[in-house]
């Protein structure tokens, strides 16, 4: 079971979150004009990448907050994880 | 019976207190602290099962974990346990056991017709054999298979005992409490740092209970007791025996079962039979120890070989002797210290050692008590069938191919030693990849993945100084990296017997002329001329050998065969052990009950149940409870000997001819509150809210982002920015997370905050024809006339001093009122609609005739959104604003979503008007088509129409727009029924919607 830095409570055990799928995807913005391709790539075409990954989680047992987790899909190593407000850095 | 092979005294039982117990339905007494196992040994009983595929007959091999043979059926206070080792489950008074796979019982065994058979069964035997004609596999070979193998027999009763879960944190786990353990337990406590010590067996010290060894000036065992009961002392460490650390996870979450009540006659009142710990631990020190391995001989599975540590442990720990007649077979010096104390109680053993010129400390101190040593001798084969009665043994040569002559020498026993394999499963287990140690012949941990580290035996270090020496520091340096204590504990002198090197010999070859199994795996009769045909047969990888002959694959997973399967396997393929590998370590270690797995979570706790706060009040009024969810619901109310149809359409016929009431606490509630209150709501919902003036409720559907219906519900604007939001019992959690996540990640600038009110509200909806003069009279100070409180309206009623929420929203079509007071007040509310409504003859009614009521109105509900739904589909279509954008939007414009035959919910009424027609049945055009039949469409939702009592149900159907008036079959081959229908409008009731705003 993973241990995960919640940055708002601390270090929690995997069963106090939800999963979020992938952290990096952004919505199209609302009332603009988009096309099938992009639309079909933000609903639907994810990368099932091995090695690090940004994800969301939710903290659903505790603070209710999202956050962003970077781990590492193989290994599960965590190294990073953020507030849903804070930018992911390249 | 007497215990002939117990001695005179010695050992760690308590012999003040004998106690008796059955195996194989006879009696026999042993002492507390005894094994299963100890006690018959003690009564000189070695024939205890038979073998897995041959049925040979089986004794004791071990004393602990890695015991092959011995396992039994227990009976425990009413109560049978399959596959129980005999040598770790300890004797209590009137214990009762019985040999596993032996029919029809254990000296008799006619699947012992298979060891003549044995030539039929070869590796992979499963594979090839009994595979032709096909049909005969299910027939004939497979019961009788299943009839002759097979271990022990699992209860079918539902088990009375209690398991616990447990969740720990701490800094260091330590697992073992060998040498190694409590040095670096000891240490570290003493450093300040939280531990937890974990000790499988019932007496801590591992190897310091049978080596003579003097630490600080006291014996091994001694100063373990001591450094044990100071432990046990310290507030910062907890202190488990019988409790096996089996599996190690990701982040340093290792699993540990304690088996609490085992040991004992019954459980305690209070406690658990098991416990099962999670421990989240920021070190882990795994001090397992190493299991010594067998020399693979001539019918070395025989009762009567066994481990040589295993023979010392009987006679230390528990005072029992296995043999009177003991041979010795030693590659190193612990065979040595076997036979000393052997010679040390009056038994005069005799020892083959393979070495040829060896030397030390243990062997001249042998040599000294005058024990007859051979060097250069090996066992041919052991001799007897129930029990060893000869050995043949034989010298061999420096090159260790040639046997000289074979002697025949009587023993009752013999004691096998091939040296020490560490136990690395935990540090595999934790992703550490593992190195072979040449000079050990055996893998040990290599570089730690997660935060372990492995000391003593485990590692590969036996010596005992340079042991404890390394945990001592280990202790300490881990400890002072977490506490930043500096508080290091002197480190005690050690005397201990220096030994010499082990000779690389682990298999003695096969004199001419005969053809001796040789067994690497005791427990799955894996032997070597197995492994030789899959190697023959082409099989390369170390797991796929493994899966073929299923070498290590039984209750003792490999504890004593692994590490002699893979010399084998490279000496054949003429390879290195490392080149071989070996197969994967995998959780748990040893096997665990199913009852410390499920813990506490079974049956009704194997969730959570909520009620409602009229729950009582249902219970009182004969409600028949239904799951919904996690919620308990009243499904109809029984009067008399109602059955539910009667019941059910008795309620709702009641609703659409008076009033009825219906509890509708659990409906999701989220309380929404902001100055972009309003915006969330229009992004979120498919229609506008902007709008929506104050003291209104409006309907509303949402999607998810590919256009599929998520949830729908009504929203009420309680003030200028404070909304209500309802949503269906099933998606309450969903939703409000969903909401969160497009507050917090996607549009943060949204002033907006929402919580989840769903247990602060209780909730009843009345609802009929009556409702309206029921409300006045609950309510005499609010003007709730059609004017006063219109459809959709919404309003704050006083109910007899009771602060209460009135909403006009209906979901059976009727003119329906939804009343919500806080919870605590639920009950009151309810008992006085009830009350109160006697006089229009309300009757309460539940999800049975709620659903009926919906259904023949063509109300959508989770049958119908049940996630592969889109708006259209629901006849939601209306609701799709074109003016703004909402979530999910986008996706409708899908080529699937548009297509001019898109499916459609429409009604469905059998031709007969009698025959009911099952959910999920599927709807074709011609009933006698060749299979595959095209499917139009699913029946979603069934009931008796109560408006014109006949059956009517909801489906949606392909091109359902144009398909009103059509006729089609219904086909349920799941209850072979085949029902003609006519498909009409899914609103069967008041389709211009005029009861609701009257």
């Amino acid at each position: 079971m993973l241990y995960i830095f919640c940055p708002h409570c601390g270090m929690r055990s995997q069963n106090e979150f939800s999963y979020g799928g992938d952290a990096t995807v952004k919505r199209p913005e609302l009332n603009k004009e988009v096309s099938d391709k992009d639309w079909d790539n933000f609903v639907y075409n994810r990368k099932s990448l091995r090695g690090k990954h940004w994800e969301l989680w939710q903290h659903i047992s505790g603070c209710r907050q999202w956050i962003k987790v970077e781990r590492d899909t193989g290994t599960h190593e965590i190294f990073n994880t953020l507030k849903a407000d804070e930018e992911i850095s390249k | 019976m007497s215990q002939n092979f117990r001695l005179e005294d010695g050992g760690l039982i308590n012999r003040e207190k004998k106690l008796s117990f059955k195996f194989n339905g006879k009696t026999y007494y042993g002492y507390e602290g005894d094994t299963l196992a100890s006690a018959l040994l003690a009564n000189g009983v070695h024939l205890i099962g038979r073998s897995f595929k041959y049925h040979r007959p089986r004794g004791f091999f071990g004393a602990g974990v890695d015991e092959p043979y011995a396992i039994v059926q227990l009976y425990r206070n009413g109560e049978t346990e399959p596959n129980v080792k005999s040598t770790e489950q300890e004797l209590f008074e009137g214990l009762e056991a019985t040999s596993v796979n032996c029919w029809p019982n254990v000296n008799f065994d006619i699947g012992a017709i298979n060891n003549f058979l044995r030539i039929f069964l070869p590796a992979g035997f499963y594979y090839k054999t009994f595979m032709w004609p096909k049909s005969f596999w299910f027939k004939v070979y497979e019961p009788f298979i299943r009839k002759a193998a097979g271990l022990g027999v699992a209860s079918i009763k539902h088990d009375k005992e209690r398991y616990e879960h447990k969740y720990e944190y701490c800094d260091i786990l330590v697992a073992g409490s060998g040498p190694s353990g409590l040095a670096s337990a000891y240490a570290a406590a003493k450093n300040g740092a939280r531990v937890i010590l974990a000790e499988d067996k019932p007496r801590f010290g591992g190897s310091l209970l049978t080596s003579e060894v003097n630490i600080g000036n006291q014996s091994g065992k001694d100063w373990a007791d001591n450094i044990v009961t100071e432990l046990k002392k310290m507030p910062n460490v907890v202190v488990k025996n019988r409790s096996q650390v089996f599996g190690y996870y990701d982040h340093n979450m290792l699993v540990m079962s304690e088996k609490v009540s085992d040991h004992l006659p019954s459980t305690k009142k209070y406690h658990p039979k098991q416990r099962l710990w999670y421990i989240r631990a920021k070190e882990v020190l795994i001090s397992s120890g190493s299991i010594e391995r067998p020399i693979v001989f001539g019918n070395n599975d025989t009762p009567g070989v066994m481990l040589s540590s295993a023979a010392k442990e009987y006679i230390k720990v528990y005072g029992v002797l296995v043999g009177k007649k003991p041979l010795i077979f030693t590659n190193n010096d612990s065979g040595y210290e076997t036979a000393i104390e052997f010679k040390k109680n009056g038994i005069n053993p005799i020892i083959l050692d393979t070495r040829k010129n060896p030397d030390s400390e243990i062997i001249t101190e042998a040599k000294n008590l005058g024990i007859d040593i051979k060097f250069s001798y090996v066992v041919v084969a052991a001799q007897g069938y129930k029990k060893v009665k000869f050995a043949d043994i034989a010298s061999i040569s420096d090159d260790k191919n040639y046997l000289g002559k074979i002697e025949s020498i009587k023993c009752d026993c013999i004691c096998v030693s091939g040296f020490w394999t560490p136990t690395i499963h935990l540090a595999s287990q934790s992703g550490n990849k593992t190195k072979y140690n040449s000079d050990i012949d055996a893998f040990v941990p290599d570089k730690s993945k997660q935060n372990e580290t492995t000391l003593g035996a485990a590692s590969g270090v036996f010596n005992l100084d340079e042991t404890l020496k390394s945990s001592f520091e280990k202790g300490y340096e881990l400890s002072k990296k977490i506490t930043e204590n500096d508080n290091k504990i002197s480190f005690p002198n050690v005397v201990e017997k220096k030994s010499t090197s082990h000779d690389k010999f682990w298999c003695v070859p096969l004199p001419k002329g005969k053809n001796y199994k040789r067994f690497l795996d005791f427990q799955n009769d894996v032997a070597v001329s197995d492994i030789e045909i899959a190697l023959k047969e082409g099989y390369r990888s170390i797991e796929h050998v493994k899966r073929y002959t299923t070498l290590g694959m039984a209750t003792d997973q490999g504890k004593t065969s692994n590490l002699n399967g893979l010399q084998l396997v490279s000496n054949i393929e003429n390879k290195v052990v490392p080149a071989v590998g070996h197969t994967t370590f995998r959780p748990p270690y040893t096997p665990i009950s199913i009852g410390a797995i499920v813990g506490r979570e079974i049956g009704k706790h194997s969730k959570p149940t909520r009620k409602s706060p009229m729950h009582t009040w249902h219970e009182k009024n004969n409600a028949v409870f239904v799951d919904a969810g996690v919620w308990l619901r009243p499904r109809y109310y029984k009067q008399g000997n109602e059955n539910l149809f009667e019941g059910s359409k008795r309620e709702a016929k009641n609703v659409r001819a008076n009033v009825g009431v219906c509890d509708v606490t659990t409906l999701g509630k989220i309380d929404i509150k902001g100055p972009d209150a309003a915006e969330l709501l229009n992004r979120v919902y498919t229609n506008a809210w902007l709008k929506l003036p104050v003291g209104k409720a409006r309907y509303g559907v949402m999607l998810r982002e590919d256009g599929i219906v998520m949830d729908d519900g009504t929203t009420t604007r309680i003030s200028e920015n404070h909304y209500h939001m309802t949503t269906t019992t099933a998606q309450a959690a969903n939703v409000l997370s969903h909401l969160e996540y497009y507050l917090q990640l996607v549009w943060p600038e949204l002033k907006v905050n929402v919580v989840s009110t769903t247990e602060q509200w209780a909730g009843a909806a009345i609802a009929g024809p009556r409702s309206r003069d029921l409300l006045q009279k609950l309510f005499p100070n609010s003007d709730v006339s059609n004017e006063g409180l219109p459809f959709m309206g919404y309003m704050e009623g006083d109910l007899l001093g009771v602060k209460a929420r009135i909403f006009r929203i209906s979901f059976s079509g009727e003119l329906a009122y939804e009343v919500n007071v806080e919870s605590d007040n639920g009950n009151f509310m309810w008992e006085k609609i009830i009350e109160v409504g006697k006089e229009f003859k309300i009757q309460p009614y539940g999800t049975e005739a709620l659903s009926t009521l919906r259904i023949e109105m063509g109300h959508v509900a989770g049958s119908e959104l049940d996630g592969r739904t889109i708006p259209y589909d629901n006849s939601l279509e209306g609701l799709l604003s074109k003016k703004k954008d909402f979530i999910g939007k986008r996706s409708l414009s899908r080529k699937a979503f548009v297509a001019n035959d898109r499916q459609k919910i429409v009604g469905v009424v059998p031709l007969d008007k009698k025959t009911s027609i099952p959910e999920g049945s599927h709807l074709v055009k011609d009933s006698k088509a060749p299979l595959p039949n095209p499917k139009l469409g699913y029946i979603s939702a069934s009931c008796w129409s109560v408006e014109h009592d006949n059956p009517f149900s909801l489906a949606i159907l392909k091109d359902g727009k144009n398909m009103i008036g059509e006729k089609l079959f219904v086909m349920s081959p799941l209850k072979n029924k085949v029902i003609p229908v006519e498909i009409v409008s899914s609103h069967y009731v008041d389709p211009k919607g005029e009861r609701v705003r009257s």
